[in-house]
């Protein structure tokens, strides 16, 4: 069975937003809204700073929240660990936006839930997600974190790599490589 | 020490409308589903007694439970974003899912409610002084009593009639249940850190039967009958508080997570509501005014009902609001 996995190299992502872009066209998202986002921080004390950019989306959680707590059954988990929400079952109740801890679901205009599938309708015919076929820094990786040759695997093997919140228990499939 | 300068967060729902979650309609819905429960669960012990009770209030609560219920599921339909999708909840069972859990349960207290005020018409309330004074509540629940009398089928009314303590068992019992989940409802969306703590569900049931007993209060003519539910009404009301502190004191001695959500209620942004909106209107004021009025200190008045009732909705609101803005800070 595969899982399948993202990280994002924090040393070389410039933070040009061309997977928000590149998402939202792959995937018609509607006006104003977008599955993926880019924010910044920025730490230390003046002179002295340190500047990180993070891509951020969708999880992928292996125990995800907004699964258990969906009471239709509409967020499920479908091939490779792929959080997916089958809109003929979704009530636009926003259980499951309140269950996440990274912000990754909003309401779209018709009315369900929406979020990143890894572009699982690309990956199943053998590509990859459309953020990561565009990134221009090639900074981001996707692929099945249980096949130990695939290029996921051997980057998360290689690199001091860290997921975010991992406190809140959700067991990510998210990494950033630092 | 290292500490952040700057986070640029693009995640509020005032930046990104599709980032709401829930506004006043579930508020409202948490309010009523509260005062619902509390009142089949304070019908309910009366209607556990061998007679039929004498006092207005066994048959208000019946009455009124189905019809605020209905209300309040109303609301939460207005809060669907896709409202034709909503019968999606009756087409599968989640056993994970509070919410779940929820709307089967909001299924079973309808008719559970419905029968109890049927049994309630049929034995309670044959004379004025049982019904309050004001003739336009008065005269649809008269009329109602004489039409069920005068049509409902005899053998039904008797099966019903006899029915009456095992129709009451279960109005407590669910009662209970709708009390209870909507607080473990809130406290499963683990996202959210002010709503993990295990005492929102006791503290939903507290504030749902004070608020119950309070509306009775309110309804009833018989000034002993007030009185005795006033009593009531004081103890709940230091249950609740009990059950607030805590609450804070759970959230306070938790990760720093959970310390940044009770933070919303010590210095934040939601600190003056919730201590004029809940502590003080809510459960202080009420608890003095009828506290004064025991001791013979102040008139038996409406205002401690009122403020509890008031009290019970603020309750809802705010934590439903603070709740959501409370987080898990990663940047």
């Amino acid at each position: 069975m595969a899982r399948y996995g993202m990280a994002i190299d924090l040393r070389t992502c410039t933070g040009c937003t061309a997977c928000v872009v590149s998402c939202k066209v792959e995937n018609q998202v509607d006006g104003g809204l977008s599955r993926d986002r880019v924010t910044q921080r920025v730490t230390g004390r003046f002179p002295s700073l340190t500047l990180e950019i993070f891509s951020e989306r969708c999880n992928q959680c292996a125990d995800a929240p907004c699964v258990w707590n969906c009471p239709t059954g509409a967020s499920h988990y479908n091939v490779g660990g792929i959080v997916m929400i089958d809109e003929a079952k979704c009530t636009g109740c926003k259980a499951c936006i309140a269950a996440c801890p990274y912000d990754a679901r909003f309401i779209n205009q018709r009315g369900y839930a929406e979020k990143c599938t890894f572009c699982l309708h690309r990956v199943k015919e053998g590509l990859e997600p459309a953020c990561v076929a565009t990134c221009p820094s090639l900074a981001m990786v996707f692929g099945d974190l249980e096949d130990p040759e695939s290029d996921i695997s051997r980057s998360l093997a290689s690199r001091r790599h860290r997921a975010l919140l991992p406190e809140a228990g959700t067991r990510p499939n998210h990494f950033y490589l630092e | 020490m290292p500490a952040t300068e700057i986070s640029s967060v693009a995640v509020n729902p005032g930046i990104s409308p599709g980032l709401h979650i829930w506004g006043w309609e579930v508020a409202a819905y948490l309010f009523l589903g509260g005062l619902v429960a509390g009142l089949m669960v304070l019908s309910g012990v009366m209607h556990r007694r061998r007679e039929p009770p004498p006092e207005s209030f066994a048959l208000w609560g019946p009455l009124l439970a189905p019809v605020l219920l209905g209300a309040g599921m109303f609301a939460l339909f207005l809060d669907l974003e896709h409202k034709l999708h909503f019968w999606r909840f009756y087409a599968s069972f989640q056993i994970a899912s509070p919410m779940s859990w929820g709307s089967w349960i909001l299924l079973l207290v309808f008719p559970a409610s419905l029968l109890l005020a049927v049994v309630s018409l049929i034995e309670c309330g044959g004379g004025a002084a049982r019904q309050p004074e004001s003739s336009w509540v008065a005269a649809p629940v008269s009329g109602a009593q004489r039409y069920l009398r005068e049509r409902l089928d005899k053998e039904v009314a008797d099966f019903l009639r006899a029915q009456r303590g095992h129709l009451a068992l279960a109005n407590i019992v669910l009662g209970v249940a709708l009390g209870i989940y909507t607080g473990i409802l809130l406290g499963a969306l683990g996202a959210r850190p002010l709503w993990n703590s295990p005492v929102l569900g006791p503290l939903f049931l507290l504030s749902g039967l004070s608020s119950a007993a309070a509306l009775l209060a309110l309804l009833e003519p018989s000034a002993e009958a007030r009185h005795r539910l006033g009593s009531l009404d004081l103890r709940l009301i230091a249950g609740e508080a009990a059950a607030l502190v805590l609450m804070l004191i759970g959230l306070a001695s938790g990760g720093a997570a959970q310390r940044a959500a009770a933070h919303l209620f010590f210095g934040g942004a939601y600190t003056a509501l919730f201590w004029i909106g809940i502590a003080f209107t809510g459960l202080l004021l009420p608890a003095v005014i009828e506290f004064l009025h025991r001791r013979g200190r102040a008139q038996a008045t409406v205002y401690p009902a009122v403020l509890v009732l008031l009290g019970g909705f603020a309750l809802r609101v705010i934590i439903l609001f603070a709740g959501q803005a409370s987080r898990w800070e990663y940047l």
